[in-house]
Order: C-alpha cells, then structure tokens, then sequence
C-alpha cells in the first residue's frame, strides 16, 4: 500500500504541486516588480476596505429600513454641489452622492463576484466535461455554446433583463447566463491538451476515478487561463451592470450603485445657463469609482495575463 | 484548411437554427399579445389582435409555434417594429448603414494608434515608455463607455458647443430628407460628397466626432496588448537577431522585419474587432442618441417590442458568426504556415 501510495504520488501528485508551487512564487515575484499590477493591487485592497468598512464610513442613518438606499434629505430636484455634510455633493432628488459611492462599493463585488463566481462555476463544469470526455457529449456541449457566443453579451442581457423586469438580481443572473459559456470554451481548449500528458494516464493507470483525474491533476493545471480572465471579468461584469442601470435595467432609484447613480446625472450633463460644467460632480465622482474599480481588476489581470502567458513565461 | 472552413460552413447553419431557438424561447415568456406583433406587416392589423393569436396558434405549444415563425423568418418576414414604426427587415435596412458608418471610422482611429503603441511597448519592454502606453491603454478599457461619452457631451458640447449629438444638425437633416439629396449608400458622409454637399459632409463629421473618440479610447487596449505580446514574440526570433548581427539599424528591424510578421495576428484581431465594434456600440450610440441599430435594438429591449427584439439579435448573431468566419478565414490567406499545414 505504502508503496503504490508513494508511486501515486510521485506519478501524479508531483506535476501538478510542483508547478502550481513555482508559478504563484514567480507570480508574487513578477508582480511585485511591475509598478502599474502593484497599482492595481493597492486599488483593490482599498475597495475591498471600504465595502467591509461601508457602516463605519458612512453611518446610515438611525432605523434607516435598507442601508443600501442611500438616504435624502428632500426632494430638491437640482443637484447641489459639495458642501458640509455632503462632501460630494447630492444628485437629483438629493439623494447623498458620498454614500452612495461607499455602499456601492459593496453593491459592485456583490454583483461581481456572484455573476464571475456563477459563471467560473458552470464553465469549469461543461468545459471540464466537454474537454474530458470529448465525443458526442463535447460536440453538443460546445453548440451550445456557440449559440450563446453568437450574441454581443451585453444585447443578450439587455434583452433577458428587459423580459424579466428591472432589477439588480435580473441584472446578476442575465449577466451570468451571458458569461459562462466563454469559461466553458476557454477550460475545454486547456483540458483537452491536459489530457493527453503523461501524468494524466499515469494517474489513470493507478486506477484513480475520472472525478479524481480531473479535480486533483487535470483542473490544476488547465484552470491559470480561468482565473486571468475571471480577474479582467470582474472590472467588465461590473462596468456592465452599472451599464444596464444607466439603461434603466437595473438597479431601483436611490440604490447605492455606481450606474444608477451616473443615470441620475444623465439629464444635468449640458449644465445649466451660463455655466455648462455646473453638475459636473454628479458625473466625475461616481464616474471615478466606476473607473478605478476596472481599472485595478484590468491591471491585476493584464499581470496576470503576462506572468501566466507560457509564450513569454521566462522571457525576461 | 479548406476542411475548417468547410466544418465552420457546415455548422453555420446549426448554430443558427440554436440562435433562432434561443430569442424564440426567450420571447415565449412575453404575453401572446406582446408577440402578436410578430406576425404582421401593418400596425393597423393589430386591432385584430385575437384573430392573430388564433391564426398563427400563440397559444398552442411551442414546437407548433416556433415552426410557423421560423418559416416566416426564413422567407425574410420578421414582424413589425413599434418602436421604429417600420418593419422590422426594414428598420435594419434603414439603421445600420448609420452603425456602419460610425464603426469605419472608429476603426482607423483604433488600428493607427493601437499598433504604433503596442509596437513602441514591446520595443521597449518593461521601460518607463512600456509602463505608460499599458497604463494609457489599459485605463481607456477601464473607462465605461457611457462614462466618457458623458464627459466628451459634457465638454465638447456644453461647455463648447462643439460637437453635437446625434447624426444631422437640424438643417442638413431637412435637406437629406428632401427630394434633392440622393442616398446612395446610406452612409452620410459618403452621399453627402457624392451630392457634392460639403456643407453636409462637415455636419456629419462633427456628429461622429465624440461617439469616434468614446469608441477609440475603448477599443485601443484591446490592439495595443496583442500587438505587443506579438511583437515580444517576434522579437525573440532567430531572423531578427540575424538582420540585428548584420549591422541593420534598430528602426529597420523592427519595422521591416519584425513587424510585418508580428501583424498577422493583429489582422486577425483586427477583424474581430470591427465585428466586435458593430455590435458592440449599442451604449455608445445610446448615449449620444446617435441612430444606429444598437440605439434602436436598446430601445425595443427596453420597451419589449418582441419583433424588434428578435430581428435585431438574430441580425447581430448572423453579424457576428459570419464575421468570426471570415476573420479566420483571412488569417490562414495571410499566413502561408497555416495555409499550407
């Protein structure tokens, strides 16, 4: 037992530790020395401080029901700019642009992460089978996800939100639905090189089941693609959702999310007589969350990409 | 190849029958009456709304009724659009050359800029010149389109009055839509010099100014990272080194040998780009109410005109699958080593 144990090990085990070891240490390496993935890295863990600390940033209000509506003191309909107590300003109907950008904060990995999380988890499911198993099961698999990578993703959500009615759950699963089949595809293309590796049969031929071929050697090793792309997908779902917001789709009036709040500001971009740029912070603040929160998940992801590309692996 | 190619040809038509499968199954959660809207030609037959619904079986199971609208579909009959108030053949007809054009000239833009950056990053890897053509590139992504397009309106068209949204100012559109003007390609800056209208040409070019930009800084990064990923690999090359040990200067390396090779995968990317771009400018054209076939198709979304919706997809699915074959198909004609594999 011992040995066959041992044998298993070294057959299979081996491959798939040790370079799973080396590349997250060259990754950190490489990482550290790029200045701009540092940068994307610091931008991320400051977002992620302010969603955990959203409640001690900016208090709701005492028995406010939801603390993601962001509160408003009347109605006033012109946005009014930064001021004491409102340190960004307010939009239309007053409601606290400040706040809003804080929660939304939280609004924004919600949605990210359940939408990327979702979508990772059925593509690396199909496309592990598909890739696998191959045959008829794989071609079928893979029209079907043709048919769904034949429709520009953001028209497929759009029209699946539309049907469904607003709202921000809408907004998770249509963006979910539309995002799958790329992990899919990506995972099988990986899997099916994977598969035909020594180490792969090695295992096989100790009598390992498919469930454990595939989860502890031929995952592993196919998955580096999956994570780059989930990383770039995070920044691009969210940049998505806050789009269907702008349309209307998705979150309701007054909810701390970054799109709904840039949708407030759609009627007050040509400012008012005399003064064109008078509303422009109703724009450049929720804008500047928007684009900062992609930009540290692109540049995260673009370093990924270069550290896990095995054509310029080594190069430097 | 020629086998690929045939395969990809073969199952263009499964795919399409899935797409059609796919938008039919989609609007079946939509009222009968909402889909009635399908079958006709003339708003004014929807007054018959119950003797639609009896005639084309809305409510009979859906293998019935899928089979009747996929003949209707397949003969070119694709309903009536209530929010273009056209049908809907038509209203493709009538808004796409707008998104045509908006996307040729977005792409000129793109390719110039994204290639000579990518170019410039991969010469000089891991360089201060590297950091910020990435950093450049990556933040025009990390802008949401709706975003910029409205600090561009909000600059460029509040503050100055500079560049207007829309497609036609006022007049010029009053003169288009005379019996003077004649379109000849539905591309308005095209018909407007073959009428020999300059006045109209400028109006044109100052409304595709800001949805141009907003694409452009978008788009760029996409151009600007495989060309550098793929001028790094070229680079590496035993032949570059050679032309390098001949004594060749640095210019001539790298833009007679080095990137002409290197450009074969950005063809090909570029190609996909322009496909991307055709579907892909629905925010974009929305923003700036431009009207093309994305504002459009957002629109009959979002008010759920069920014809309108189906059109409008199967019309970009069809873009899209048709474009990703040729972009292939132009990657193996540029690259012999493909070709002759």
């Amino acid at each position: 037992m011992t040995t066959q144990g041992a044998i298993h090990q070294a057959a299979s085990g081996q491959p798939a530790r040790a370079s799973t070891l080396s590349s997250w240490q060259m990754a950190w390496r490489r990482l550290r020395r790029n200045p701009l993935s540092m940068m994307g890295l610091v931008i991320i863990v400051a977002f992620v401080l302010i969603a955990l600390l959203a409640p001690v940033i900016a208090p709701p209000k005492a028995g406010a029901r939801d603390p993601y509506m962001m509160p408003h003191e009347g109605y006033s309909p012109d946005p009014r700019p930064p001021r004491p107590g409102h340190p960004l300003g307010t939009t239309e109907q007053a409601f606290d642009i400040f706040y809003g950008l804080v929660w939304g904060a939280r609004t924004a990995f919600r949605v990210g992460l359940a939408v990327v999380a979702t979508a990772v988890t059925i593509g690396i499911v199909l496309g592990g089978i598909s890739g696998y198993y191959g045959g008829r099961l794989d071609e079928i698999l893979m029209r079907i996800v043709d048919v769904f990578l034949a429709f520009p993703g953001l028209i497929l959500a759009v029209v699946v939100v539309a049907i469904l009615g607003p709202g921000l759950e809408k907004v998770m699963f249509a963006l979910a639905l539309v995002s799958w089949p790329g992990y899919a595809r990506l995972l099988r293309g990986e899997v099916l090189s994977v598969r035909e590796r020594d180490f792969i049969e090695a295992a096989r031929a100790l009598g390992a089941s498919d469930l454990k071929v595939i989860a502890r050697h031929v995952l592993p090793n196919s998955i580096y693609p999956v994570l780059v792309v989930s990383t770039l997908d995070m920044g691009s779902i969210v940049v998505a959702a806050a789009a269907l917001s702008f349309l209307g789709l998705g979150a309701p009036v007054g909810y701390s999310d970054w799109g709904q709040i840039i949708s407030l500001s759609r009627g007050w971009i040509l400012g008012g007589a005399g003064n064109a740029l008078q509303f422009w912070y109703t724009v450049v603040f929720p804008g500047a969350a928007l684009f900062l929160f992609t930009l540290g998940w692109n540049l995260l992801g673009d370093a990924f990409r270069d550290i896990l590309d095995p054509r310029l692996r080594g190069a430097t | 190849m020629t086998a690929f190619v045939v395969r990809r040809l073969l199952l263009l038509p499964l795919v399409a029958f899935g797409v059609t499968l796919l938008i039919f199954g989609l609007l079946q959660m939509l009222s009968p009456q909402m889909r009635a809207a399908l079958y006709v030609t003339d708003p004014r037959q929807l007054r018959a709304v119950d003797s639609i619904i009896r005639t084309h079986g809305l409510d009979k199971p859906f293998h019935t009724q899928y089979v009747g609208w996929l003949g209707r579909v397949v003969r070119g009959d694709l309903g009536w659009s209530e929010t273009a108030k056209m049908p809907v053949a038509r209203a493709i007809g009538t808004f796409f050359p707008a998104t045509l054009e908006l996307t040729i000239f977005a792409v000129v833009p793109i390719l110039v800029v994204g290639i000579w950056l990518g170019t410039l990053s991969a010469v000089h890897r891991d360089r201060v010149v590297d950091h910020f053509s990435r950093f450049f590139a990556i933040s025009g992504t990390s802008m949401p389109t709706f975003v910029w397009g409205l600090l561009l309106l909000m600059v460029f068209y509040g503050a100055w009055q500079l560049f207007p949204p829309g497609r036609l100012s006022l007049e010029p559109n009053m003169y288009v839509l005379s019996q003077q003007f004649r379109p000849y390609t539905r591309l308005m800056t095209v018909d407007a010099l073959l009428n020999g209208q300059l006045w109209i040409f400028v109006d044109a070019l100052r409304h595709l100014a800001l949805p141009v930009l907003t694409l452009s800084l978008v788009s760029c990064a996409t151009l600007v990272r495989v060309t550098r990923s793929s001028m790094l690999e070229t680079l590496r090359q035993d032949y570059v080194r050679t032309a390098r040990a001949k004594g060749l200067n640095d210019g001539v390396v790298v833009n007679k040998h080095a990137r002409k090779n290197a450009m074969i995968p950005v063809v090909t990317m570029s190609a996909l780009l322009f496909v991307g771009l055709l579907n892909g400018v629905a925010i974009t054209e929305t923003v700036f109410g431009y009207p093309g076939i994305g504002l459009w198709g957002v629109n009959a979304a979002i008010q759920l005109d069920a014809a309108a919706v189906a059109g409008f997809a199967l019309f970009n699915a069809l873009l899209l699958v048709v474009g990703n074959l040729a972009a292939d198909i132009l990657y193996a004609l540029i690259d012999p080593r493909i070709r002759l594999r």
